[in-house]
């Protein structure tokens, strides 16, 4: 007579059969140990191309160059020549085909991220021009009176 | 004609698939035995200049961007923090919003949407120290995920499954540095890849780009005449949280004390 | 918003993405597997080391570890972002993750406690299968549990004296072997929080061995806890029926709750008690006394914002209260329920201080977070994540109790 005292490892046994084969199906073939080893290389090999495929969007001002070769040249002698014409305009992404037209950031806010003067006495901050945004012309658009392609105060737009 | 390394990759692809069904047991084979013999000594390492950094949180936003982080979520794969030494001793910190629009007033962020106004003359000493993801020669998240949904590439950028991960956390809570949050779309566990599609376009990373104060440098460390390898190999370096083992590889210039 | 923004108050300097993102289900978490664990350790006592006087419990502590065993995992499955995912754990573990260790710790100490209640009730799933094979015509109801107690035998249907033998020996073999892989369970869950390195409150060796402890008292609790309610709800009904229909047992016939059982359970839940509280006194006092570069924001957090939590409702209530209650002679039934609430409430807080205690400063050592618990839903997550999936996942194991005791007749000795 056969013992039945194992039964309950066949359906154990069963289960894990069952566990393996769903893994066959489910878990894609690059799934593995990769180069890095067990700890650290356990993955999709796959995924990887996912991510180099992200769409670049920041492309750089000799991207812009070829057709705006003018405006570049103008601000490079400039202290904002070291400011990415992406840093204002937006990502270029496909431009001109996709976008037709960038979205260029002329607000107040942009302008202070480095114009708002912050009294620091070690940092680099502190010796960039700034003024204090709640007393100098607070509400005007900075671009009133300033061009951010001739930074320069004797070229200022509007009235003094 | 078949050349050896065709021979060797086709051999392991035969392995790989006879060995499906033995998929329990490939689970327990030692780490080295699928190393591939044509690793390029690829090694990113990011150098961060704290020196230069003023604040103007250009890096968050142009990541934020490139990146598809949602700009009014308050999460971030890159920010920017700020330090305030006052003279009473006081150290005063913050980020507000991972300084995506930078920092423009001199009030410190306290939490619970309070602010303190810090006086010119009580500052000590005061600083900027933009942080990221320190892709870490031993990730502990890469060490804590159940399921093998993150993991470090030959290059060593870590690196995040989206369509395997399953949202458990146990990443976020390894990483000692705050680099992961729950992507606010895609709802997976989400961190800074040092523009993974970028880097290996040969391009610069979107925060290096738009830095305009150099502050921020990015360069393959294994690489004799790569200047972010040249700086960390002679210069006077540093590293966040060494404490902790994970060796990272985000190395800082003129970093101070009162910086975690 | 951000997966835990809506729960979390930031105050000082915190990370910009550091929010409270294990909330109140992986509060849960270790608290439901360490009632498993303990609920399982309290049976073996009776069917390993042969305390005869825990028969009674011992039968019942095994069916309700299974009931456990099946809400244990419910609190992290609700907890994580694709609960569809959750298989990824079984089909690409990790073994390098405490998490996917214990899927598969997990899985084994299912199976040994399934087998276990196989063998157990393996005489009475042939007694019922069988006078219903032999029935002619059979209702729908009848089809439903012949085949399901059809299933449950397996195929076995020797039930002679020398295979019931055979089935003692091995539930014995099994709760033997089980003690072992229910404390490794357990102490992965503990594993979980004590190995993350970046966590200075967690991070100790100690965490492991805290946790089985407290596990096995509040498994011992919980259990003693529903044995005596079980007990006191078949007294009600047995004298309801018997005030309606005079010839039904009378309510001296029926068996009572035994003080015997309540009395020694409750000597080794004290056991237990003690060690889980010396371990714990050990590592705040290594911590205080190292007083390393973290010590200065943890005594803050222990000490001044945590301090209701863990010295009055854990330390206090949880711990000290049932002590003396129990250790006071003359114990009785209302007083050992009292216990037993604290006890259970205890260990509650105690997963909640390591997990939202965890959580309650920022990794940069100098600033906060307060976890402000969901109460009233407005969507699903605030749902799952709040005071109404805590409290469907502390109901949950009740519930299927009640289902398994269909089949696995808890009570059938004293009939």
């Amino acid at each position: 007579m056969r013992s039945h005292i194992w039964r309950p490892l066949y359906v154990v046994i069963g289960i894990i059969f069952l566990a393996l084969v769903i893994r066959g199906f489910v878990v894609p073939k690059s799934f593995g140990i990769h180069e890095k080893g067990y700890i650290y290389g356990w993955y999709n090999k796959a995924d990887e191309n996912f991510w180099k495929e992200v769409k670049v969007k920041y492309r750089s001002s000799e991207y812009c160059k070829d057709c705006h070769g003018n405006n570049l040249s103008l601000i490079k002698q400039t202290p904002h020549a070291v400011i990415q014409c992406e840093n204002c305009h937006g990502p270029a992404i496909d431009h001109p085909e996709n976008p037709a037209k960038l979205a260029i950031d002329k607000s107040r806010e942009q302008c202070l991220r480095c114009h708002s003067y912050l009294p620091y006495p070690t940092s680099n901050r502190s010796k960039i021009k700034g003024i204090d945004p709640e007393r100098h012309n607070s509400g005007v658009e900075c671009i009133m009176c300033h061009n951010p392609h001739k930074p320069s105060l004797n070229s200022l737009r509007g009235l003094k | 004609m078949i050349t050896r390394r065709d021979f060797i990759k086709y051999s392991m692809q035969g392995i790989a698939i006879t060995a499906i069904p033995f998929t329990a047991m490939e689970l327990l084979k030692p780490s080295g035995l699928l190393a591939a013999k044509d690793i390029k000594k690829i090694r990113w390492g990011f150098l961060v200049d704290t020196r230069k950094c003023v604040g103007c949180g250009m890096c968050v936003k142009a990541c934020q961007l490139e990146n598809e982080i949602p700009c009014d979520a308050n999460v971030s794969r890159t920010w920017v923090e700020r330090y305030v030494l006052l003279k009473d001793g006081r150290v005063l910190a913050d980020s507000p919003k991972a300084a995506r629009d930078g920092f423009i007033s001199s009030s410190i962020e306290m939490g619970h949407g309070k602010y303190e106004d810090v006086k010119k003359e009580d500052i000590e000493k005061a600083f900027f120290v933009p942080k990221l993801c320190n892709q870490c020669e031993n990730p502990p998240c890469v060490q804590v995920c159940p399921v093998g949904a993150t993991y470090q590439t030959t290059d060593g950028v870590v690196l995040v499954d989206r369509k395997w991960c399953i949202g458990c956390g146990y990443c976020v809570m390894a990483c000692p540095y705050g680099a992961r949050f729950f992507h606010p779309v895609h709802h997976t566990a989400e961190k800074c890849n040092f523009c993974y599609h970028r880097i290996t376009k040969g391009l610069k990373t979107a925060c290096v780009q738009a830095c305009p104060f150099g502050a921020r440098l990015i360069g393959n460390i294994n690489d004799p005449n790569d200047e972010v390898g040249r700086i960390i190999r002679t210069e006077r370096v540093s590293v966040l949280k060494d404490e902790f083992g994970t060796k990272p590889q985000v190395y800082y210039l003129g970093l101070s004390k009162e910086v975690i | 918003m951000v997966h835990g923004e809506i729960w979390t108050l930031k105050e000082l300097f915190v990370y910009p993405n550091e929010y409270i993102y294990w909330s109140i289900q992986i509060v849960m978490y270790p608290f439901m597997t360490g009632l498993v664990a303990g609920a399982f350790v309290l049976s073996s006592l009776y069917h390993v080391f042969g305390i005869k006087e825990l028969k009674d419990i011992a039968r019942f502590a095994l069916v309700f570890s299974f009931a456990l065993l099946f809400a244990a995992p419910i609190p992290i499955v609700l907890h994580i972002q694709y609960p569809f995912r959750s298989m990824n754990v079984f089909l690409t573990p990790h073994f390098t993750s405490a998490i996917a260790t214990f899927g598969i710790v997990f899985f084994s100490y299912g199976a040994i406690v399934a087998s276990e209640l196989w063998f157990l009730y393996r005489k009475h799933f042939v007694e019922v299968s069988l006078p219903l094979k032999e029935k002619k015509d059979k209702t729908l109801l009848e089809w439903i549990k012949f085949v399901i107690f059809r299933t449950l035998t397996l195929g076995v249907y020797d039930i002679s004296e020398e295979s019931l033998k055979r089935d003692e020996k091995a539930i014995k073999i099994l709760a033997g072997v089980g003690i072992p892989v229910a404390c490794f369970l357990h102490g992965y869950a503990g594993f979980i929080f004590g190995s993350v390195k970046a966590n200075a409150l967690w991070m100790t060796p100690l965490m492991p061995v805290i946790f089985i402890m407290s596990a096995i008292v509040s498994g011992i609790a919980l259990c003693l806890l529903t044995y005596i309610i079980v007990m006191e709800i078949r007294k009600i009904k047995v004298k309801v029926k018997s005030l309606r229909k005079p010839w039904m047992p009378k309510l001296e016939d029926v068996k009572g709750i035994e003080m015997s059982v309540i009395r020694i359970t409750a000597k080794y839940l004290l056991l237990f008690m003690m060690f889980a509280i010396t371990l714990e006194l050990l590592d705040l006092v290594f911590r205080g006394y190292t007083a390393v570069k973290h010590w200065d924001i943890l005594r803050t957090v222990i000490y001044d914002k945590e301090f209701t939590n863990i010295f009055i409702l854990q330390y206090g209530m949880g711990t000290l209260i049932p002590f003396i209650i129990f250790l006071v002679p003359g114990l009785t039934i209302k007083r050992a329920v009292v216990g037993l609430v604290l006890a259970l409430m205890g260990v509650f807080m105690m997963r909640w201080n390591v997990v939202i205690g965890g959580q309650a400063f920022s990794l940069t050592l100098s600033g906060y977070m307060e976890y402000v618990m969901p109460i009233i839903p407005h969507d699903w997550e605030t749902f799952k994540e709040g005071l109404g999936g805590a409290v469907s996942i502390f109901i949950l194991p009740f519930a299927l109790f009640w289902v398994f005791a269909k089949i696995f007749p808890v009570f059938g000795t004293d009939k």
